[in-house]
């Protein structure tokens, strides 16, 4: 398995070529939109890009000190801390109870794991189906029943719902880490806790639960990650940011900027911002689960 | 060796080109129309550029949906940036501003019937819509199609069932916050609502009170007009809404089109529309056109010189160039010239207005469509028409238009304030104070970025 490249592939060209697909594929989606990137951020630009204009850092300049940016990214924080915080918790709660010995064990786990197959995009509209206040069933539900529901209107209750809707979609991908990480679990050491006289709560928080750390790290960076970037199709169609800004995201807002209203150097300044972040996230999920990882 | 054959399988596939469609020789050009409506409409406007088809054989309309109007206006302008754009787009009203900027982008209609010897007579268009889309000195820049006008819909059967004369819609706002309580009061759970919010409740608004929406005649003096709407009347305005949303008389339908689907499934008694949301209301407002009423936009009596004339809405075609750096032939232009022409025809634009609800573009198509008795027939269907025409015909500088550049983002930005508003979060002159800020950094960014 540890063979040097060489052993297998005589010469480089074989190896280059095998690679060409990914590479091409890197570049032409990734580096060649990241440089453009780059370089409209430093523009400014008509819509249709007739006339344009280096303006420098003018671009950055105008997003980190417009307000409602500086609003919509405490927002995104705050967004991505609950998606994360709710999928988790929801996933791990689920994982364990799955782990049981349980009858239709498999059934359920193979259940829990489909949402993750459902389009973000679909998955809002599921969720728009049931919580939409003149045709969603729930919605109605909830104001034939006294409580006065329309996201439409109530910043609140907007952001509750694409919260709900981005953390559902995430608990499977969640679950079935968590699960793989429950087995790998040695049994010895739970039954070693329990002849010790540990009760089930106990043997989870201080055995269970430090052996399942690394895993729950990874996870917390995927779905932050995911909170962050992917869950554009799902304020999208439930929301479009509004109403005011109350859901409106820090990629929400590159789209809207952009792709709505056409400002492509500041959008691109934006994204730029954004890129910076990601790499960020990236560097400090290889720097600690390299290290702090442990089978 | 069976890598070496993985390797070049591979290689072969990532050079296979795709081939580019033959042009066929002698057959019609291709004339490329992007439109922003949705069925029904959307299939009424297809069928108009099928007949243009049958009528002749040099050009051929492809027409192709793109979604709604501001995603259309989108994709046509990343399809030039590209070199791909469309000979014709439909611009909704809202982006005007943008294309009459868009210096080489676009093809004036003065320019393109100038050099291809086709002729339209601009005279016979409604004052309103032919100064919306004309340049100062009267030459065309976009060619008038769909124009509307926001007006207001009620639901007769709700009035009765409130004790309202369903004959006798209220016509000022006491009015109708007056009739909006008795139809709360009657259970009816939306005594009102209003699809397009910022079109109806402060763009109309302003121009029906006479009131500035901006400065320099709503943009239409230049690119250096600044937003006016954070004025008393306005601010009063959104306070009224908002008591009645506290009341329970005034229900937020969303924004842009929301509205009409409230309306629409006969849960609202009243809604504020464009008119061309007509056909729609017919088929799907329980009762269908009995049951329809149809009035002018109400007004605050206590203003002076109110009501003015309302102000059009709706799209336009626009020509456009294939991108930054190509060029069109002479021959597409041409198609593009006789398809205007095809839709100037009086017969279009009558059948055009009697199916859908849009307003007659010129007098003629309107003289012919009262001749043919269909007002009578169709009560409320000439109620646009009417109050386009109301305070005799004379527009102001408040109320020949809006011609904003990047509208649609100011837009967003009111109807964000007044959601903001809405839910209490602010006060209504904080609301419009913020969108004057807002806007007019819009504005300004639009100013410098089209200046030379």
């Amino acid at each position: 398995m540890a063979a040097p490249a060489s052993f297998l592939f005589k010469g480089k060209f074989l190896p280059l070529v095998l690679l060409l697909p990914q590479l091409i594929i890197t570049g032409v989606f990734f580096f060649w939109p990241a440089f453009q990137a780059v370089y409209q951020s430093f523009l400014r630009e008509d819509a249709f890009g007739l006339s344009s204009q280096f303006v420098g850092f003018e671009n950055f300049t105008d997003v980190l000190s417009d307000p409602t940016w500086l609003q919509s990214f405490g927002r995104t924080i705050f967004f991505s801390t609950a998606v994360a915080g709710l999928a988790l918790s929801v996933a791990l709660f689920l994982a364990v109870q799955a782990d049981k010995q349980i009858r239709a064990s498999t059934t359920f786990k193979t259940m829990l794991i489909w949402p993750y197959a459902v389009a973000p995009a679909v998955a809002a509209v599921l969720w728009l189906f049931m919580f939409h206040p003149n045709i969603g069933l729930f919605g109605r539900m909830l104001n034939a029943a006294g409580i006065p529901w329309d996201y439409k209107l109530n910043g609140d209750q907007a952001m509750l719902l694409v919260i709900i809707a981005s953390a559902w979609k995430q608990v499977s991908y969640n679950f079935i880490f968590f699960l793989a990480g429950l087995q790998a679990i040695p049994r010895s050491v739970l039954e070693a806790a329990a002849i010790d006289g540990a009760k089930p709560m106990r043997r989870f928080w201080t055995v269970v639960f430090p052996l399942l750390s690394p895993t729950a790290f990874f996870l917390l960076v995927v779905n932050l990650t995911y909170a962050f970037f992917d869950t554009f199709g799902v304020i999208h169609s439930i929301t479009q940011g509004g109403p005011g800004k109350a859901t409106e995201t820090l990629i929400y807002r590159v789209y809207t900027d952009g792709v709505m209203n056409l400002n492509l150097g500041t959008s691109a300044a934006q994204s730029v911002i954004l890129m910076i972040m990601v790499i960020a996230l990236t560097m400090v999920q290889f720097r600690f689960i390299e290290r702090k990882v442990h089978y | 060796m069976k890598r070496r054959t993985l390797g070049l399988a591979s290689a072969g596939l990532a050079s296979t080109t795709i081939a580019a469609p033959a042009i066929a020789q002698g057959g019609p050009i291709e004339i490329q129309f992007w439109h922003g409506l949705a069925q029904p409409l959307g299939g009424t406007l297809e069928a108009i550029a099928n007949q243009f088809n049958q009528s002749q054989s040099r050009f051929r309309i492809v027409s192709s949906f793109r979604g709604s109007y501001p995603e259309t206006m989108v994709a046509a302008i990343a399809a030039f940036r590209a070199g791909t754009a469309p000979h014709i787009v439909q611009m909704f009203e809202v982006g005007t501003g943008t294309m009459m900027a868009a210096g080489r982008a676009v093809k004036p209609v003065h320019e393109l019937l100038a050099e291809t010897g086709v002729r339209i007579n601009f005279d016979d268009y409604l004052p309103a819509v032919r100064g919306y889309y004309s340049l100062a000195d009267g030459r065309m820049m976009g060619m008038p199609f769909n124009s509307s006008t926001a007006i207001m819909f009620y639901n007769k059967d709700m009035f009765r069932r409130a004790g309202l004369n369903p004959d006798a819609p209220p016509s000022t706002w006491a009015e109708l916050r007056a009739a909006a309580t008795r139809i709360r009061a009657a259970g009816i759970e939306v005594p009102l609502t209003t699809a397009w919010p910022t079109w109806t409740q402060v763009e109309q608004f302003s121009a029906i009170h006479n009131t500035p929406l901006a400065t320099l005649d709503n943009g239409f003096g230049g690119l250096g007009a600044e937003l006016r709407v954070n004025n008393a009347l306005q601010v009063r305005h959104i306070n009224t809404l908002m008591e009645m949303g506290r009341e329970g008389t005034f229900r937020w339908g969303g924004r842009d089109a929301a509205g009409d689907a409230i309306f629409a499934s006969g849960q609202a008694a009243m809604s504020f529309a464009s008119s061309g949301a007509r056909s729609r209301f017919i088929n799907e407002v329980p009762g269908g056109l009995a049951n329809l009423g149809a009035a002018m936009l109400p007004f605050y009596n206590d203003v002076g010189g109110a009501p003015l004339n309302s102000i059009i809405g709706g799209a336009a075609f626009w020509a456009m160039n294939r991108g930054p750096n190509a060029q069109r032939s002479v021959d597409e232009y041409r198609g593009v010239a006789e398809f205007y022409a095809f839709i100037a025809q009086p017969q279009v634009a009558a059948n055009w207005h009697t199916t859908t609800g849009f307003l007659p573009v010129t007098r003629t198509a309107f003289e012919q469509v009262r001749a043919s008795g269909f007002y009578t027939q169709n009560p409320g269907a000439d109620v646009p028409i009417q109050q386009l025409l109301r305070g005799g015909g004379q527009m102001t500088g408040n109320t020949r238009g809006i011609r904003l550049g990047g509208f649609v983002e100011i837009r967003v930005a009111m109807q964000e304030e007044m959601e903001r508003a809405l839910q209490g979060q602010q006060t209504a002159q904080q609301a419009m104070d913020n969108t004057v800020t807002r806007g007019n950094v819009v504005l300004r960014n639009f100013e410098r970025t089209n200046r030379g």
